[in-house]
């Protein structure tokens, strides 16, 4: 019995430099505290490329990917009803991340095939689920083109080609600009060594956000005692309001 | 200095919202309005989400309403018992309003509606004060400098029964009135998502014949409480009061409706109505054209709460 459990054992390792180059990287932090005065946050993501065996005479390429916590979406669509514009058609897309950034050595045609892409979610329209439109909405596709386009515009969604600095085929490193406007959670962040447009490694690990100090106390308070919360709002207000009034009474009998 | 805002999660700079809050003040104080129909656009436009907005800025409202307040009752300018009757009314409306509200949810389409509401509201009560406020200054400049005689309306307000004294306004009359005053007010400012001021003022002043120094005053004491009202329903149930949000907004706010206070003291009730009328025919003007020019983005992303 024992010998068998050996054998196994052995067989695994033996089995483990079959992949024949690993992805070994760090970050610049693995943790953004979100404070009063967050203004949007740098990630430096760096690494480099394991191997037991020589250069293979194809090059490698790295794409790597941070996803913002999921989170399901209603896009409406304005339309002219009666001289007006209305919200009329809607879809609802199951699960959106909130922010996605993939950076890539090469353009990501040439770097990632097709039906890699599908299997991994990688690009942007990939990473967005978007199960079934209503039957009356023709054009769904529309929608979710939409979507990137205006998380693009505020920076949430980004698609840096070539942002991955590769050299010796080897090393790498990347920066990613996460936006101030960010939402709390983990994001997942996974790197991709791809060689023809084949995934030949990855590797996945998580940068937690989350708000810290005066922040999350109040986030906390918000959510967990609201009517405390709210009371504690207007008490603000009240005293706010009179402290105000009061000082420019004393300021005008000085 | 940018500031990270914890409920609304998006980082923006903190002394725009500080000078937001102070202009929003100014008026407030000026004009007796709690200046919601104001800043809750603005809001939108420095990329608050809307439902943050609408509800911190009620926040911000009852504190620049009880600095205008303070202000207003030290110069004796407050029609207590006036306030008291049209924020009974009030409060029944907004109930009633709330209703309304839901129902119209359930229908979809609340937005555009809320809208409309706007554009019909701000549209007629602008225009009436507008030309009634011309009408006025150009009667006093005619009778050579000396002020307008004084208006002695005698329509069917004056003739309903349970007649009550408000000797601030200098008024005898039923009660009736101003309870469907507040009533009405209250409904809307629900639908609306405002204190009501901008429908309240000239209300008080075309109906119920109150002058218009006394308006101010005694329509911010009703706004305290309809706001207050609003904050607490709004972090009970939707969680979208944001404090740091709040906090920046009154500190403006409340420094605003003090300057403003002042300055609607100096100035002529004339001068200081057509000032109202034009401002709300703006705001009325931009929704408009909002509703009827192509938006250049015709998507817009909702996120879904709760799911």
């Amino acid at each position: 019995m024992m010998r068998v459990i050996l054998a196994l054992f052995a067989l695994m390792l033996a089995s483990a430099p079959l992949r024949a180059e690993e992805v070994v990287m760090g970050l610049s932090q693995n943790r953004v505290s979100i404070t009063a005065n967050f203004d949007g946050s740098e990630i430096l993501i760096f690494g480099a490329v394991k191997r037991e065996k020589p250069l293979m005479a194809d090059p490698l390429e790295v794409v790597i990917a941070v996803a913002g916590p999921s989170e399901p979406v209603t896009v409406r669509r304005k339309d002219r009803r009666a001289g007006i514009w209305v919200n009329n058609a809607a879809v609802e897309i199951d699960a959106a991340p909130s922010f996605y950034a993939v950076a890539s050595s090469g353009p990501l045609a040439q770097v990632l095939r097709d039906t890699e892409d599908l299997r991994h979610k990688i690009t942007i329209p990939r990473a967005i689920r978007s199960v079934g439109a209503p039957a009356e909405v023709g054009d769904s596709q529309k929608f979710t083109e939409a979507l990137i386009r205006i998380r693009e515009k505020a920076a949430l969604y980004q698609t840096l080609e070539g942002a991955v600095e590769f050299r010796e085929q080897t090393l790498f490193n990347t920066s990613i600009a996460l936006p101030a406007n960010l939402t709390e959670g983990a994001y997942a962040t996974r790197i991709f060594l791809t060689r023809g447009g084949e995934v030949v490694a990855q590797y996945e690990t998580a940068i937690e956000v989350d708000k810290v100090g005066l922040e999350r106390f109040l986030y906390t308070l918000s959510r967990e005692q609201p009517l405390v919360y709210g009371l504690m709002s207007l008490a603000i207000a009240i005293f706010a309001g009179w402290g105000a009034s009061a000082g420019f009474t004393l300021l005008r009998q000085s | 200095m940018q500031i990270y805002l914890p409920i609304a999660e998006v980082s923006v700079n903190a002394f725009l919202l500080l000078g937001l809050g102070g202009l929003v003040g100014v008026l407030s104080g000026m004009f007796g309005v709690g200046g919601g129909f104001l800043s809750t656009p603005l809001l939108f436009f420095i990329g608050i989400p809307p439902a943050v907005a609408v509800a911190t800025q009620a926040t911000q409202i009852v504190a620049s309403s009880i600095s205008g307040v303070l202000a207003h009752l030290r110069r004796k300018t407050v029609d207590l018992r006036m306030g008291t009757v049209l924020l009974a009314g009030g409060l029944v409306g907004a109930g009633l309003g709330v209703f309304v509200f839901n129902y119209l949810k359930s229908l979809g389409q609340v937005d555009l509606l809320v809208r409309l509401c706007y554009v019909l509201f701000l549209g007629v009560v602008g225009a009436l004060m507008f030309f009634e406020s011309l009408r006025a200054i150009r009667r006093s400049r005619a009778a050579g400098g000396v002020p307008a005689p004084k208006r002695r309306q005698r329509n069917w307000v004056h003739v309903l029964p349970f007649k009550m004294r408000f000797r601030t306004s200098g008024l005898y009359i039923s009660v009736i009135p101003p309870l469907l005053v507040g009533l009405a007010v209250g409904v809307l400012s629900a639908i609306m998502g405002v204190g009501g001021g901008f429908i309240m003022v000239p209300a008080m002043i075309y109906i119920l014949g109150m002058p218009t120094k006394v308006v101010v005053g005694t329509s911010l004491f009703q706004i305290i409480f309809v706001s207050g009202f609003t904050t607490l329903l709004h972090a009970t149930t939707n969680f979208t009061v944001d404090l740091a949000l709040a906090v920046l907004l009154l500190i403006g706010g409340v420094i605003g409706a003090q300057i403003g206070t002042g300055i609607g003291l100096r100035m002529k009730a004339e001068q200081l109505r057509i000032l109202l009328a034009m401002m709300v025919l703006v705001v009325c003007g931009k929704i408009a054209l909002d509703l009827l020019l192509q938006p250049g983005e015709l998507y817009s992303i909702d996120i879904v709460v709760g799911a």
